[in-house]
C-alpha cells in the first residue's frame, strides 16, 4: 500500500505535470498565432486538411446522428403519450438536435477520430525525428503541421455539426413516420412551431470552437510527445480525454454566455 | 574557424549532460566526435543546429551566435547546413523525390523546374538513382540512410552534420556509408560534423577526433594522434577495453 508521503509525490507530479502541459499548450498556442503569417507554409496544405477533418468525418457524424435522431424520437413520443400533442416530437428532435447533441455528440466522436488521428501521426513524426528534420530543411513545424489542422477545425466542425444536425431531424421524421403514428406534416410543423434561425447559428458558433479544441489539443499531445510507441499511444489516448472533457465545459460557456 | 562550441553546459532536470563542452570545427575538415552512448554527442549536434538551446555557453556558426537567433534568422542559417538523422527521419508519406527536394522547395531562388533535376544528381551521388518513386518504407535501412544523406545535400549546404550515420548498419554497408561521407567532404567540399561511437569508421573518415567524455572534450586530434592516445579513457574506449576506463573514473 503506498504511504501517504508517496501519495502527496505522486499527486504533486500529476498537479506540476498538468500545469506544464497547459503552459507548453499556451506557448504552442502562442507560436500558431505567430505561424499565421507564414501563409506560403500552411496555404497549399489548408484543403488537404479540410478534407481529412472535415470531409472524411461526415459518415461517422451522419451516423451518430441517424440514431440519435431516432432515439430522440422514439423517447419523446413514449414521454408525451397522452399528455402532450404528438407532434410535439417534431420540436423536441429539432431542438435538441440543433441546440445540444448535434454539436456535442459530433465533437465528442471527432475528438476520438480526428483528435486521436492527429496526435499519432504528429506523435510519430515527433519520435522519428521527422519535426527535427524539417526545423533543419527551415520549415517552421508549426505553420507547417499545426495552423492547417487547427484552421480546419475551424472551418469544417460546423459544417460537419450543421449537416448532423439536418441528418438527425430526418432520421427523426422517417422513425416518426415509421414507427409512430405521426405524419410528415404534423412532424414538421413541432420542428417549426419553436424553431429559431439563431438556433442554427447557436448550433455553429459551438461547433467551431470545438474544432479548435479537438485539432490543438491532439496537436499539442502529438508535438510534445516524448518515449516511442508507447509516448505516441499516450499523447492519442489522452488528446481525445481531454478534448472530451473541454467540449463538455465549452457546452455549458455557450449555453451559459447565448442562451440567456 | 567556422563551427565553435564554447563551454557549453546543458541539462535535462537532475541529468548534466554537457558540462564545458568547448570544441572548434575546422572549415572544410570532416570531424568526428566520438564517445559512449548516452554521453551527449546528439545532444551536442543538435546544439550546432539550434534544435537544442544551451543552459550557458555560445554556439558560433558562421558568426553567427546560434543560441541567440530569433526563430526566422534561425531559418535562415539552417539553409547552409545539411543533417543527416541517426534513423533517417525521412517523411514517410512522401516519396524518395519528394523527401529530397522538401529543402529545395524552401528556397526562394531556387527555381520550381530545376528541382527533380537537383533531386536525380544527389541520389545518384548515394546510388540511388531510379528510386524517385519508392516510399521509405520500401527501402532498406542502408539505403534509408543513403536517402536521408541526399536529402541533406540536396540544397548545397555548407556544413553537414551526420548523427549516427552508421550505426546499426552491416559492415559492406558501413563502408559505402563511409566512402559517401569522404565523397561529400571532397567532392561538394562541405564541412561535415560527425557523432560516432564506431571508431574504424571514425578513423578511416576523419580529419579530426574528439572524444565527449562526462560532458566535455577529453581528446581532440588528429587520428593518429587519438590513436596514439596515452590517457587510459581515450585508449580504453577506442580499444573497447572497459577495465582501462573503469580504473580512472
Amino acid at each position: 500500500m503506498p504511504s501517504a508521503t508517496g501519495s502527496i509525490q505522486a499527486v504533486g507530479r500529476a498537479a506540476i505535470g498538468s500545469v506544464s502541459a497547459v503552459g507548453r499548450t499556451g506557448y504552442l498556442g502562442l507560436d500558431a498565432v505567430r505561424a499565421l503569417r507564414k501563409v506560403s507554409l500552411w496555404g497549399p496544405h489548408l484543403l488537404g486538411q479540410m478534407a481529412r477533418v472535415g470531409v472524411e468525418s461526415v459518415p461517422i457524424a451522419l451516423f451518430i446522428a441517424t440514431f440519435t435522431g431516432i432515439v430522440l424520437a422514439l423517447q419523446a413520443s413514449y414521454t408525451f403519450t397522452g399528455a402532450v400533442p404528438l407532434y410535439f416530437v417534431g420540436t423536441l428532435v429539432g431542438k435538441t438536435m440543433i441546440l445540444e447533441l448535434g454539436p456535442v455528440l459530433t465533437g465528442l466522436a471527432l475528438s476520438g477520430r480526428v483528435g486521436a488521428n492527429i496526435a499519432a501521426e504528429i506523435g510519430t513524426m515527433r519520435v522519428t525525428e521527422q519535426i527535427d528534420a524539417l526545423e533543419t530543411m527551415a520549415y517552421d513545424p508549426v505553420a507547417y503541421l499545426i495552423v492547417p489542422r487547427v484552421l480546419a477545425g475551424a472551418i469544417m466542425f460546423p459544417m460537419v455539426v450543421v449537416l448532423a444536425d439536418a441528418i438527425g431531424i430526418l432520421a427523426g421524421l422517417a422513425a416518426s413516420m415509421g414507427l409512430l403514428d405521426l405524419s410528415a406534416p404534423q412532424f414538421m410543423r413541432g420542428v417549426r412551431l419553436f424553431f429559431e434561425r439563431f438556433d442554427v447559428q447557436f448550433s455553429a458558433i459551438k461547433a467551431s470552437p470545438f474544432g479548435i479544441t479537438v485539432t490543438a489539443v491532439g496537436c499539442s499531445f502529438g508535438y510534445h510527445t516524448r518515449g516511442g510507441a508507447e509516448g505516441v499511444g499516450r499523447a492519442a489516448t489522452r488528446a481525445v480525454v481531454i478534448s472530451s472533457m473541454i467540449i463538455l465545459v465549452l457546452d455549458a460557456f455557450w449555453a451559459a454566455v447565448l442562451l440567456r | 574557424m567556422s563551427i565553435e562550441l564554447v563551454d557549453i553546459h546543458k541539462s535535462f532536470g537532475d541529468n548534466h549532460v554537457l558540462r564545458g563542452f568547448t570544441l572548434s570545427i575546422r572549415d572544410g575538415q570532416t570531424t568526428t566526435v566520438i564517445g559512449g552512448s548516452g554521453s551527449g554527442k546528439s545532444v551536442m549536434l543538435k546544439h550546432i543546429v539550434g534544435l537544442l538551446r544551451p543552459d550557458s555557453g555560445d554556439v558560433w556558426v558562421d558568426e553567427h551566435n546560434v543560441s541567440r537567433l530569433d526563430s526566422d534568422s534561425l531559418y535562415q542559417l539552417r539553409r547552409n547546413v545539411g543533417y543527416v538523422f541517426q534513423f533517417a527521419a525521412l517523411f514517410d508519406s512522401m516519396t524518395i523525390a519528394e523527401n529530397v527536394g522538401m529543402g529545395l522547395r524552401r528556397m526562394a531562388d531556387f527555381p520550381a523546374e530545376a528541382i527533380p533535376e537537383r533531386v536525380r544528381e544527389c541520389l545518384e551521388l548515394v546510388d540511388l538513382a531510379g528510386y524517385e518513386d519508392h516510399f521509405p518504407s520500401q527501402l532498406s535501412g542502408g539505403q534509408k540512410k543513403r536517402a536521408g544523406l541526399a536529402r541533406a545535400i540536396a540544397t548545397r549546404p555548407k556544413y553537414i552534420l551526420y548523427d549516427e550515420p552508421t550505426t546499426g548498419l552491416d559492415p559492406v554497408t558501413t563502408s559505402v556509408i563511409d566512402e559517401m561521407i569522404v565523397r561529400m567532404s571532397d567532392e561538394l567540399n562541405v564541412t561535415g560534423v560527425v557523432i560516432s561511437h564506431d571508431m574504424k569508421s571514425a578513423f578511416r573518415i576523419s580529419d579530426r577526433v574528439a572524444m565527449l567524455y562526462e560532458g566535455v572534450v577529453r581528446i581532440d586530434g588528429t587520428p593518429d594522434e587519438v590513436r596514439a592516445s596515452d590517457d587510459p579513457i581515450v585508449k580504453g574506449f577506442i580499444e573497447g577495453r572497459p577495465e582501462l576506463m573503469a580504473a580512472r573514473s
